[in-house]
């Protein structure tokens, strides 16, 4: 495999969680009909959720969640030290995701909120981004196994991996969905990047942006539709800022 | 190892390995007696109450998933129960049924990945799933096989495995057709004879031999084995109302945890699958109660380390009992998956059994429909206190009996066997 310069066979991995809830890494142990297959490809060597081997020989990092206090950067920068390539898995590593939300209170209100006096180390939140430098982001809140495992090929065979540029709104038409603003719904899809096959709207709920957004998105044209349609900013607002994803354009 | 009395051991296990989250066991032993034994809860926090804060209550069980990857419908249902409550909304029974079989399908995901990706390994001599692919591939078929319709019917009634956007306040935004109903009933006809090599596996497995008395709280049935809603009740005779719960809980700070610690009547209490095993035994499908017995499995069970045996028990329920309720859905109104409702101000209370224990959302809604306060009450934080307590007591137990150096082993394993969902404790 040669991707950035490096040639890698059967690429050792390391999955590493930081601030997140540890659905990402759920998503690569689950489904488990192509585990095999999968860890004929790959052979990993740190994956404490799943693993006892703890192992720092690894050339591809896998590392979720957002990071918020000083240990997790100096842990971050061992990986990416360490990793010839380094992926930001979900939306809390790519984003900051839902934690995020946190960050709309003063810091110590926060704390004290929850703890009390009861001291707690935390800090703002960054996404991986923020610390070290990031090869590729995998998008998604969760990820999906299946994107996950295409990346892996690509890798693999030594593919620069294109994710979709195109809206969700492309592939939920091609699946002939009925649109959930006809339901009288919010949806983020035309303005967030694809790749989803449309998963929310095709369940009946708009989508909110967890993959970030779209190439060319025209935020514009979705606020004045979302206007048109009798939302509130406030509600507008509340949707596209819940993955840290569209850069508080609202 | 070769260890003396009277030599000082020192043992640090550093990211308990095969667990969710971060958390480490530091044990002690000086002149042949325990010194210090903690465990440790160093997860970093979220501040989902913080989180929650300003938001509409449409968006509440979406991040209530987000608290944990595992028992992501859980949540959500706590979080859209305690709102229902505050609201007075009732879900349409079809929709209660849909949800209670997603509820199904995370206790039988999530005790099946524990199972036999995180426990079994231990009793086949492996560090993980990975090498027991090849030297036990049975083992892993069965897995698939279980975790496969757990997630086929997770797909279905939540909308995927982690974190469901089918679950809304009032109900659902839709509940499966019959024609996939039918599948999934033909699915879970052609895994239930899987469960019988998942105890045929586990019945080769010795459960480590120790004993420690305590408290076990959670929902108390009433004509079924309880999961969603209801009475709280604890092994020691307490009886509280869903809204009280902040009364069996009690929650306190100790400086080694991020996580809050819990008690009720003694000083530390169990919640989880012993917890439901044993506080409503009467109520477990008739299908696992033939699988206790088959286990050797009375109520009545203080071994920490049966919690595996209980969480087995309760992969027959889920699925005899989903068989029934699929056959049931089949028949009637799938329209019927939500009730609109009106904003305005309330607080409710929504407890839950997620596959880990008892789990609590209470919230403060004001009239615009936001909301002002909210309290998430974890499993794993309420067995924190019990882990610790348990901890001691087998360290001591031991030392006594002049085995020492099953103390890394079995201290790694005890831990295990509450299935700890740390960064969720520490939400
Ligand atoms: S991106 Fe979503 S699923 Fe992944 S860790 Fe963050 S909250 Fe969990
Ligand atoms: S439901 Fe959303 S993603 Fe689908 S077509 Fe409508 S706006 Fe686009
Ligand atoms: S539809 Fe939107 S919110 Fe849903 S998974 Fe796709 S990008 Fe994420
Ligand atoms: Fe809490």
């Amino acid at each position: 495999m040669k991707y950035l310069g490096i040639t890698l066979e059967r690429p050792k991995i390391g999955v590493f969680g930081f601030t997140g809830c540890e659905g990402c890494q759920l998503q690569i142990a689950n489904k488990e009909e192509t585990l095999k297959n999968l860890f004929n490809s790959i052979e990993v060597v740190n994956f404490r959720e799943i693993s006892s081997d703890g192992c720092d020989d690894y050339d591809v990092a896998f590392v979720e969640g957002s990071i918020t206090t000083e240990s997790e950067v100096t842990r971050l920068q061992k990986i990416r030290n360490q990793a010839k390539i380094l992926v930001a898995i979900g939306a809390c590593a790519c984003l900051g995701g839902v934690n995020n939300l946190k960050s709309r209170f003063p810091l110590s209100d926060v704390v004290k909120e929850v703890y009390g006096m009861h001291p707690v180390d935390t800090g703002p939140v960054r996404r991986l981004q923020d610390v070290v430098s990031v090869d590729i982001d995998l998008p998604g809140c969760p990820i999906s196994k299946s994107e996950f495992e295409w990346l892996v090929r690509n890798l693999v065979l030594g593919i620069k991996p294109q994710f979709p540029q195109y809206p969700v709104c492309v592939e939920c038409k091609q699946q002939l969905n009925s649109c959930v603003f006809d339901m009288g719904m919010m949806c983020l899809g035309p303005v967030t990047r694809g790749g989803c096959n449309a998963i929310c709207p095709r369940n009946r709920f708009g989508c909110w942006g967890c993959r970030g957004h779209s190439e060319e998105a025209n935020f514009e044209s979705l606020m004045r539709i979302l206007r048109e349609r009798g939302f509130e900013d406030e509600h507008i607002s509340e949707r596209i800022n819940f993955f840290n994803a569209f850069n508080g354009i609202l | 190892m070769d260890v003396k009395i009277g030599k000082p051991i020192n043992i640090a296990i550093d990211d308990l390995t095969r667990v969710e989250g971060h958390g480490n066991i530091k044990i002690r032993i000086e002149n042949g007696k325990l010194a210090e034994c903690v465990w440790e809860v160093v997860e970093t926090p979220r501040f989902f109450e913080v989180m929650f804060k300003g938001l509409s209550i449409e968006m509440v069980p979406l991040l209530a998933a987000r608290i944990c990857g595992i028992c992501s419908i859980s949540h959500a249902l706590a979080s859209a129960r305690a709102i229902e409550r505050a609201l007075e909304i009732e879900v349409p029974g079809p929709a209660q049924k849909a949800r209670l079989l997603a509820k199904h399908a995370e206790t039988l995901q999530s005790h099946a990945l524990h199972l036999f990706f995180l426990v079994a390994p231990d009793f086949l001599n492996a560090h993980s799933v990975i090498p027991i692919m090849e030297t036990h591939p049975h083992v892993v078929e069965t897995a698939t096989r279980i975790r496969g319709f757990a997630n086929m019917a997770s797909d279905l009634f939540g909308g995927r495995t982690t974190h469901p956007m089918v679950i809304k306040v009032g109900g659902l935004t839709q509940i499966p057709r019959k024609r996939q109903l039918k599948a999934l009933a033909k699915d879970l006809d052609a895994t239930i004879p899987y469960l019988s090599d998942a105890f045929d596996l586990f019945k080769t497995f010795t459960m480590p031999d120790f004993i420690r008395e305590t408290e076990f709280v959670s929902l108390k049935g009433k004509r079924e084995y309880p999961f969603i809603g209801g009475d709280l009740v604890s092994s020691d005779g307490v009886v509280k109302k869903e809204d009280d719960y902040l009364a069996m809980t009690n929650e306190y700070f100790v400086d080694f945890s991020n996580s809050k610690f819990s008690r009720l009547s003694r000083e530390s209490f169990s919640v989880g699958a012993l917890a439901r095993f044993n506080n409503n035994y009467e109520l477990l499908h008739p299908k696992a109660k033939e699988a206790a017995a088959e286990l050797n499995l009375k109520p009545g069970v203080h071994n920490p380390f049966f919690h595996n045996l209980a969480q087995l028990v309760e992969c027959v329920h889920v699925m005899y009992e989903s068989k029934e309720m699929i056959t049931a859905l089949i028949d009637s109104d799938i329209t019927q998956h939500e009730t609109p409702y009106r904003i305005k101000r309330g607080e409710g209370v929504g407890a839950v059994e997620a596959p880990r224990g008892i789990l609590y959302h209470h919230y403060r809604i004001n009239e615009a429909g936001k909301i002002e306060r909210s309290d998430c009450v974890i499993p794993t934080g309420q067995n924190h206190a019990n882990i610790y307590y348990d901890l001691h007591k087998l360290v001591e137990k031991l030392i006594a009996d002049g085995k020492e150096e099953e103390i890394s082993r079995l201290a790694q394993m005890l831990v295990r066997a509450y299935d700890p969902c740390i960064s969720c404790s520490v939400h």
